[in-house]
């Protein structure tokens, strides 16, 4: 029996990487997660018949609680808030991770081998970190608590002593498993504030980075998990979320141009929440930001041959997809070439710009990353920014002394003109002046994503 | 070391080559679907849970752990795969 659930836990293995190797194109990436889920399904199905478990009540009991809410969740949530929403589901992972490795724990007394006792303590503190971490990028993400970063003096050294702390009362576990258990509990409580304390220092424009990191965490747990209870199935999937998350925490890395440890603890915009809100006075780059009404800038975007819209977290903000993908057709219709160009950190999570355009229906074929489109900003007669800031500041390749200098940036200021729509002009989420609002070719148009859009709609439409 | 845990060393070392090629190739557009995705599967620890919550028929102090940790679990497996599978029907080819 062992053995055939065993080898329906291959093919579960097989099924999960298949899915996987169908989301390389958006034509087959549904069929994959079709097959992704039938591995699941299998899984649990074969776990079900195990000879261990004895009664299904209890199972019932998580499992209908579980659906209820995961399942809710699911069709209730609004694309723009898919970071929070992930955010959340992945911190769920990562507690079961460690619930699971508790109660072996509980159940095991002092029967351990050395390798399967070090393997779950670090399930039970990754899994708990991971847990209380995606609830509070959650928070940020959902405005619960401040999405700046919260630092306090001496805020590393705390974080350091604290890991020190959990090695030390590890080690005691693992010396004396049987009469610890209340050392356990306290890893368990330590490693729950270290999931709060590593995340609350992060600023909301770095939060792609910290979902992607935390997606492989919850990989980890899993595959920590799996290595406690012998069980490959754990350890194969734990090892493909955890490479998928530590892949896209480097492309996001990457594309600000920082370290991974400098987002973790740098407090990235921390320092520069008073930098003036109103135009460009002081030692700010020099020029004048120019205001337009809709309707100038509706007859540049008719008259123009080519367009590029880039969009940002502010198109999120606003729920503007809709509005902008109104916008294109209209102008599409007109013979104007529309594409969009998509910077890899616009957003709150990896690809969140790339999700909100398809709600929109918008096609995936003009949705274009930054290095396919880069070269291409020369040649396009209009630029469309809307609520993108720091990804299009031209500072990142001209000015060393700019805080995201070397940052990989979209080429707008090559295009003829360049239209950015902006709330006000208060500085980006980087807390950092951005010299294309002042450019020669720029035009402003103030207010609010959605509003604005649905203007230039009307006028366009008039 | 005991072959299990060295088998279980070669798996995990091997899956982590095999995901990290599969991962490289799926575009950005994408990327908010495999996050999503990659972690519907991580509720794959729901294995070691229910084990847990049916193991025993008697209520004993695990039970209420195993319990929690499928209902964890379980959110994190429907509610992933349900999330995944409204967002990949978006993503449309139009003429």
């Amino acid at each position: 029996m062992i053995e055939w659930i065993n080898f329906i836990y291959l093919l579960s293995a097989v099924l999960f990487m298949l899915g996987l190797k169908k989301l390389s194109s958006p034509a087959t990436a549904r069929a994959g997660n079709n097959l992704s889920m039938l591995g699941m399904a299998l899984a649990i199905g074969a776990t079900l018949l195990s000879p261990e478990i004895t009664t299904y009540r209890m199972i019932l009991v998580g499992v209908g609680i579980g659906a209820v809410i995961g399942g809710v969740s699911a069709v209730r949530v609004q694309m723009t808030a898919m970071p929070e929403m992930v955010a959340l589901f992945n911190g769920c992972g990562g507690a079961a991770s460690a619930l699971v490795a508790l109660a072996e724990f509980q159940a095991a007394g002092n029967a351990f081998t050395p390798f399967s006792m070090v393997t779950l303590l670090l399930s039970v503190i990754v899994g708990a970190l991971t847990f209380t971490g995606s609830v509070i990028a959650f928070a940020k993400l959902q405005g619960l608590v401040p999405s700046r970063p919260v630092c306090y003096p001496g805020q590393q050294l705390i974080n350091a002593l604290i890991l020190v702390a959990t090695a030390a009362l590890g080690v005691a576990v693992y010396r004396d498993p049987a009469n610890t258990m209340g050392f356990f509990y306290l890893i368990i409580a330590i490693s729950l504030v270290l999931g709060v304390l590593a995340v609350i220092p992060i600023g909301g424009a770095d939060m792609p980075v910290i979902i992607s990191l935390l997606n492989s965490y919850s990989g980890v747990a899993v595959a920590m998990t799996g290595f406690a209870l012998q069980n490959n199935c754990l350890i194969v999937v734990g090892s493909l979320v955890g490479a998928s998350g530590i892949i896209l925490t480097k492309i996001m890395c990457d594309a600000m141009n920082r370290s991974l440890a400098n987002v973790l603890f740098g407090a990235f915009g921390a320092g520069d929440a008073a930098v003036s809100g109103e135009g460009a006075e002081g030692g700010g780059p020099q020029g004048t930001v120019k205001g337009y009404e809709l309707e100038d800038v509706a007859t540049v975007l008719e008259n123009s041959a080519s367009l590029i819209i880039v969009p940002g977290y502010g198109m999120a903000a606003a729920q503007a997809q809709h509005a902008v993908r109104e916008l294109g057709d209209i102008l599409g219709e007109r013979g104007v070439e529309v594409r969009y160009a998509i910077h890899p950190v616009a957003g709150r999570m990896p690809g969140h710009m790339n999700v909100l355009l398809a709600e929109a229906d918008v096609s995936y074929d003009v949705l274009y990353a930054m290095e396919d489109i880069n070269d291409e900003f020369s040649e396009t007669d209009v630029v469309l920014v809307i609520g993108a800031n720091d990804v299009v500041n031209p500072a990142a390749k001209t000015n060393p002394a700019s805080p995201i200098y070397g940052m990989p940036v979209l080429n707008v200021d090559e295009a003829r003109t360049v239209v950015v729509l902006k709330r006000s002009m208060n500085p980006g989420f980087a807390g950092i002046e951005n010299e294309l609002f002042l450019k020669e070719n720029t035009m402003m148009l103030f207010g609010d994503a959605k509003k604005s859009v649905q203007g230039l709609v009307a006028t366009l439409k008039g | 070391m005991d072959s299990a845990i060295l088998i279980g060393l070669y798996i995990f070392v091997l899956a982590l080559f095999a995901g990290a090629e599969l991962i490289a190739k799926v575009p950005p557009t994408l990327h908010t679907p495999l996050m999503s995705g990659s972690n519907a599967i991580s509720g794959i620890a729901i294995l070691g849970a229910l084990v847990v919550a049916g193991e025993s028929l008697t209520l004993k102090g695990n039970t209420v752990v195993g319990v929690l940790a499928v209902a964890f679990a379980t959110v994190n497996v429907v509610g992933g795969y349900m999330v995944t599978d409204r967002m990949l029907q978006m993503f449309k080819k139009k003429k």
